[in-house]
């Protein structure tokens, strides 16, 4: 791969043309030209480049940053490799990712991080390993933080599971405070999957209406809720900062607004398919709608836009999760968790959420950047010597869903057959582009 | 992929809240046909003859097994016993892999029982084939919410207004749905009793009332339907003791002493003596518990006919709970 890409290398300077450059400061119209990994110019009398990319009736905006992705590598390639993650990235306009750390084995110590590092040299975009708050996710013994803190290492989560034992959870926090000096002054964050293992125990989807009909085992809201509630507490007790991954529930979303009104260092992301799914969608038994946590009611719905509407939560993050088809053929019970999301998860926040553009990018761009601790690289403002991570986005085009078009092995998207509106034109990664027209170029 | 002569689209039986009142009427009188075969010398009519059923167990079942291939013999339909124990599934197939695998012989009706609930959807989304639910997980049991229709209608004529209890663990008894649904659709008032562990979370759209007093309700009821405990979910303490649960929940003889007058006592089986149910009362006349299992075959030949054999719809629509 690498001999391939020295020949991809040098070409030069790249024009975008016609579009509206959208970033935190504003939107004008203007020619973006690039090369060498920066931005060059933003010029709205026109620039010219060695190529040229037409934008014309789209926007060009920073590349969108998610923070929750399961690329299942090492461990399940047949499900997701980090090439064809990263792949899948750069078409819905991601030009970083944070890869969660439940593969097998788990990203825990220094030798998994760095393999996933080096898998990723060379991807269509930037994948950042996050690594394990404990040993293995067994929630008992701390990972070397400081170690993989050294190694780039920003978010550490059991994701896939919450850290059960508050004693451990605290003592994470306290940890994770003191290694702010080895991170070039950007901030370790604890991200927590919320979920209280007692009370979930046995459930399949969310309990409440459907699931007893259908006779499904179910997880309550109050099995996310609790561990919010204790890992503000803690929060407020140790003064770190906690990330709340994938909220699902109206409870959680109230507490986090509380929260945050009471200045205590929290941040928090929900996925696509919290903000437009819902337990009905099981009725049929289709296990592409299972997922953890999983699809709520629609008052949980209307919480989770509300929070993104009035900036409770902070980013939107896919919670991409490919299963293989023979993995979700199992029975309800007994299939995995877990959805695709990260070429839908653009076109979902345009087509469902009522935010203007600047919002949808502050939620997928520049506000998940900073809570990533990435915002030197990611997320920025499209002006001359910053780095030319983009995305060009043509916002009024429709298309359809198609899981067997997209980039991952697997196929595992609930929005199969959905029509939705606006969609990633060209990805730019350092200046690169890495999709040109909806096609991968690597 | 149908097979030639199919001329309407596959149908299936997986749930009760596929069908309403007319279908259950249809499908109870030609029970009472088929019943009539069962007494015969030769209880066997020719209706499916040249028709495959196959029956696919993935959990052990004894009665509804034994039940579904007698049906089946009596309508000279062949039979493909596929048994998980020694199959292919041992090594790891998929469910979806075996289906189809048993569907490429040519089957006509599938049989499907599995600890899971929606496993039976799922095949009917994956084969040509009718699949009847045979009993899915904790969701339903549809052919034994239809013998039970039988049954309490042979001893009470129209179920209009009948008032039935089903008392004990509703949470994970697939009969406790498909009665409620079975028994609601035919207008009876049926009142779930059970201590509050032992309910769905919810029961929002469930036409039902809730009671925690078994004793309240005793003297006005005309069907107390009890349900297996299960004895082996005690590990997750659902309820303090099973000597507490028989106390408050149990139909012991002082309680059965109370029910009104020609009242039945209705179990799926199999039955916990001294649990849900005394000893002694599973044996009282107005037990009909015996004749719930002898009428399970008609049933389930009524069902078979329905689907293999009539060109009639088993099912006109619309749904009990709506979705």
């Amino acid at each position: 791969m690498s001999a391939g890409l020295a020949a991809v290398r040098p070409h030069g300077t790249v024009a975008i043309r016609g579009g509206t450059v959208v970033d935190a400061g504003g939107s004008r119209q203007a020619d973006v030209l690039v090369g060498d990994g920066r931005v060059i110019a933003v010029d709205p009398a026109g620039v010219e480049g060695d190529r040229t990319l037409d934008a014309s009736g789209c926007l060009v905006a920073p590349g969108l940053v998610d923070l929750h992705v399961h690329l299942r590598q090492p461990g399940r390639e047949d499900a997701e490799t980090v090439e064809t993650g990263a792949r899948g990235a750069a078409l819905g306009g991601f030009t970083a990712v944070v890869a969660m750390p439940n593969t097998d084995p788990a990203i825990d110590c220094a030798a998994v991080v760095r393999e996933v590092q080096d898998l990723s040299a060379g991807a269509c975009c930037d994948v950042y390993p996050s690594a394990a708050i404990t040993v293995g996710r067994r929630g008992v013994d701390l990972v070397p933080m400081a170690e993989l803190a050294r190694l780039g290492v920003r978010i550490f989560t059991d994701d896939g599971a919450g850290v059960q034992d508050s004693q451990v959870m605290r003592r994470a926090l306290e940890y994770a405070a003191g290694l702010d000096h080895l991170s070039g002054g950007r901030r370790v964050v604890l991200a927590q999957h919320c979920e209280v293992d007692e009370l979930s125990a046995g459930g399949h989807m969310h309990e409440g209406e459907w699931s007893s009909r259908l006779g499904l085992g179910g997880q309550p809201s109050e099995a996310e809720e609790l561990m919010v509630m204790r890992d503000i507490a803690l929060s407020r007790l140790t003064g770190s900062r906690v990330h709340f991954q994938h909220l699902s529930t109206a409870g959680s979303v109230a507490m986090v607004r509380a929260a945050k009104e009471a200045g205590l260092p929290v941040t928090a992301e929900a996925a696509p398919h919290h903000f437009t799914l819902t337990d009905a969608c099981c009725a049929d038994y289709d296990t592409v709608f299972k997922v953890h946590p999983p699809l709520r009611t629609g008052a949980d719905v209307d919480a989770i836009r509300a929070g993104l509407v009035d900036g409770t939560i902070d980013a939107i993050a896919t919670d991409h999760a490919p299963h293989t088809s023979a993995d979700k053929e199992r029975p309800f019970d007994a299939a995995p968790p877990g959805m695709l999301g990260l070429e839908t998860a653009l076109a979902l926040a345009l087509t469902e959420l009522e935010l203007p553009i600047e919002r949808v990018l502050a939620l997928m761009a520049w506000q998940p950047a900073a809570v990533a601790g990435i915002d030197d690289r990611h997320g920025r403002p499209i002006a001359p010597d910053e780095p030319a991570n983009l995305c060009v986005i043509d916002p009024g085009v429709t298309w359809t869903v198609s899981g067997a078009a997209m980039a991952s092995p697997s196929r595992n998207t609930p929005y199969e057959g959905r029509e939705l509106r606006g969609r990633v034109r060209h990805t730019l990664l350092a200046s690169e582009p890495v999709v040109i027209d909806g096609e991968p170029q690597r | 992929m149908n097979p030639p002569g199919r001329d309407r689209p596959r149908q299936h039986l997986l749930s009760i809240n596929d069908l309403v009142r007319p279908d259950l009427e249809r499908i109870l009188d030609l029970t009472d046909s088929f019943a009539e075969v069962s007494e015969r010398a030769i209880p066997r009519v020719p209706a499916l003859r040249g028709k495959t059923v196959a029956w696919l167990f993935y959990e052990d079942s004894t009665r509804t097994r034994l039940s579904f291939e007698a049906a089946a013999k009596q309508l000279s339909a062949d039979t493909l016993n596929f048994t998980v124990r020694s199959s292919s599934v041992n090594k790891g197939e998929s469910v979806r892999d075996t289906v189809q695998t048993i569907d490429a012989m040519g089957i006509d009706a599938i049989v499907v029982r599995h600890s899971c609930a929606g496993v039976p959807h799922r095949v009917g989304d994956w084969i040509d084939a009718s699949v009847i639910n045979a009993g899915d997980g904790r969701h339903e049991h549809p052919t034994q919410a239809l013998l039970d229709l039988y049954t309490a209608r042979t001893h009470l004529g129209d179920l209009d207004g009948a008032r039935v209890a089903i008392v004990g663990d509703i949470l994970h008894s697939r009969v406790a749905r498909s009665d409620v649904l079975a028994f609601a659709a035919m207008g009876a008032e049926v009142t779930l009793v059970a201590p509050r562990p032992l309910l769905p979370s919810s029961l929002d759209g469930w036409p039902v009332t809730v009671t925690h007093d078994f004793d309240d309700i005793l003297g006005e009821i005309d069907i107390c339907y009890l349900l297996r405990m299960q004895i082996e979910r005690q590990a997750s303490a659902l309820v303090p003791s099973l000597r507490e649960f028989r106390a408050e929940y149990g139909l012991n003889s002082s309680r059965a002493d109370r029910l009104p007058e020609g009242a039945l006592i209705m179990h799926p089986g199999p039955m916990n003596r001294g649990v849900e149910i005394d000893g002694d009362v599973a044996d009282r006349p107005n037990a009909v518990i015996t004749e719930q299992v002898a009428n399970g075959v008609a049933v389930r030949m009524a069902v078979l006919f329905l689907l293999l054999g009539s060109g009639m719809d088993l099912a006109e629509g619309s749904r009990v709970m709506a979705a």
